[in-house]
């Protein structure tokens, strides 16, 4: 759990972040939104401490993160950002073993740690092990990135923009991926981005953030619903509502017993795609399968548009 | 083909000059007429193998020195307590370079001797700039992403200097130390002005007794080794550069 009181950072008198309390539960993706310029990145550089900040406090499993050494601290959570800042002159294996050399594992550990990281992004570790950064494609380096912020295993990961510099297919497989990780390890995920689309995909929490204030912090589907200020209701986008809606629930959970015809659906796919293959195909009802293709019924376009709609 | 060519190029010279430092006197029929009759063809005042050797001990130790003394004090302005020394070691690093290799050697004389002293002296002065300068750019131009991703996972201030900053730079701190001794195996010959046993001995002595033989065969081999240890430092930079590509 990280606990954010009162938490304040000026630079020369200018206020980025003013004082911003929020709590984010252990074990889910909390998602920091809003402009450049908003203060979220400041926010996020605040937990690890690469910014101190002027006023407030924050602690970390009730341990406030100053009882530490910046450094100590900064080893036990796992930070990714932007172009993944590999280290041009160090393998793929001797990147992600920075954080366990740095705490001076043994050599047998890392190299167990290496080999399961590289094994769970889909990097095979003989090939991929001896290879410098700049011998793989954006989307690997990427990948290597996030695994480098988890080698230590880390209880939180902080995440500052990870997929802006990937194309949007690369992208939407590493959102896919990282969902897939913090289940894993049910790692405490905090993630900055400017990306709506992002945000609602993997979001548990949402939070906010416009001239250093949270204007609104909670779960996707209330900031639909119920946005706090215009500037959230225009962050969300008037148009997009509804497919918020459905883009943020699984089909599964608007499955009824019944028969359709035709291509059936996964029941862990969203909504919205859902929705998107019935006015693709033309038809009324999708079939619903589990993950292990097992039937769960159907799913109508009459109850997608009754779960799109606003509730008074 | 092609990409051989210098490299055949580069070790026949290597060969060539091997070959006329070993054994000048079978080089002597080549250089016969550039000289009057009864001159000698071939520096006789002393060994060229030696004053080759002396010459390169000199330009080794002057800019050891100055890449010791540079790179620390770059190091040292880019760190966050000696920032406020960046303006004023920029300026004595200057000084160093514009200052006149001859001036220095007039003014250090009088103080340590003549010798190779002062020929130190002057060369170290001569080579802090372009290494300091290299050092200063290459520390301050690293990636913003690798560096803070450094901070990020923990690394205290040396551990990110050691582990990442110098790394990183050892590619244009290489140009830096070449760009210096080709400079300083061309100003070393003056130290002869002062008696310290280079290659500019036997430019001097061609000079004094009107012989051409003697000013060719010092600068083609000064002009030699420029060009081997150029070629060799570029290669080794090269070969870090490619390490450190992002």
């Amino acid at each position: 759990m990280i606990e954010i009181d009162g938490i304040t950072k000026r630079y020369d008198g200018i206020t980025v972040v003013d004082d911003v309390s929020m709590v984010i539960e252990p074990r889910t993706v909390t998602v920091i939104v809003g402009t450049s310029g908003s203060g979220k990145t400041t926010l996020i550089r605040m937990i690890n401490r690469l910014v101190e900040p002027s006023e407030g406090s924050i602690r970390l499993d009730g341990e406030d993160n100053r009882s530490i050494p910046g450094y100590e601290l900064r080893r036990r959570i796992g930070y990714a950002i932007q172009g993944h800042g590999l280290f041009p002159h160090r393998t793929v294996a001797q990147n992600i073993a920075t954080v366990p050399g740095l705490l001076g594992w043994q050599k047998s550990r890392v190299d167990a740690k290496v080999e399961e990281l590289l094994t769970l992004f889909q990097l095979d570790p003989k090939t991929f092990g001896s290879r410098y950064p700049h011998e793989l494609s954006g989307g690997q380096q990427q990948r290597v990135g996030v695994a480098r912020a988890l080698a230590a295993e880390p209880n939180v990961l902080l995440m500052d923009e990870p997929f802006g510099a990937l194309d949007p297919i690369i992208r939407a497989k590493a959102q896919e991926d990282l969902l897939a990780i913090q289940k894993h390890f049910g790692t405490t995920i905090v993630l900055v981005t400017h990306d709506m689309n992002e945000a609602f995909h993997l979001a548990d929490n949402i939070a906010v953030m416009d001239k250093g204030k949270v204007l609104q912090y909670g779960p996707p589907a209330e900031l639909v619903r119920a946005p706090a200020t215009p500037f959230v209701e225009t962050l969300i986008g008037d148009g997009e509502r509804p497919f918020r809606l459905l883009s943020i629930a699984r089909t599964g959970a608007a499955a009824e017993p019944g028969e359709a015809e035709g291509e059936p659906i996964r029941e862990d796919r969203s909504q919205q795609e859902a929705l998107a293959d019935l006015i693709w195909t033309g038809r009324k009802a999708l079939p619903v399968i589990s993950a292990s293709g097992a039937p769960m019924g159907r799913v109508t376009l009459e109850t997608l548009l009754k779960r799109g709609a606003r509730r008074r | 083909m092609k990409v051989w060519a210098p490299t055949i190029l580069r070790g026949l010279l290597l060969l060539l000059l091997v070959a006329f430092l070993v054994s000048p006197g079978s080089f002597e029929p080549l250089l016969k007429p550039l000289v009057q009759p009864n001159a000698p063809a071939i520096y006789n005042q002393g060994s060229l193998l030696g004053l080759t050797l002396q010459h390169l001990r000199t330009v080794f130790i002057a800019t050891l020195a100055a890449t010791i003394i540079a790179v620390l004090l770059a190091i040292l302005v880019t760190r966050p307590f000696g920032a406020e020394f960046l303006a004023l070691s920029r300026s004595l690093v200057n000084i160093g370079q514009t200052f006149p290799p001859v001036a220095v050697l007039a003014l250090a004389v009088p103080a340590v001797g003549f010798g190779e002293k002062p020929t130190l002296i002057a060369l170290f002065l001569y080579g802090l700039l372009p290494i300091f300068e290299n050092t200063l750019t290459a520390l301050t131009n690293l990636p913003r992403s690798v560096m803070e991703a450094a901070r990020g996972s923990g690394m205290t201030p040396l551990q990110r200097l050691v582990q990442v900053e110098l790394p990183l730079s050892l590619p244009v701190i290489v140009a830096g130390i070449r760009l210096s001794v080709v400079i300083s195996l061309a100003t070393a010959t003056i130290g002869s002005t002062v008696a310290a046993r280079t290659l500019g001995e036997v430019i001097i002595a061609g000079l004094q007794s009107n012989n051409l033989a003697f000013i060719l065969q010092g600068g083609l081999i000064v002009g030699a080794l420029a060009v081997l240890i150029y070629d060799g430092l570029s290669a080794i930079e090269a070969m870090l550069t490619r390490r450190v590509r992002t």
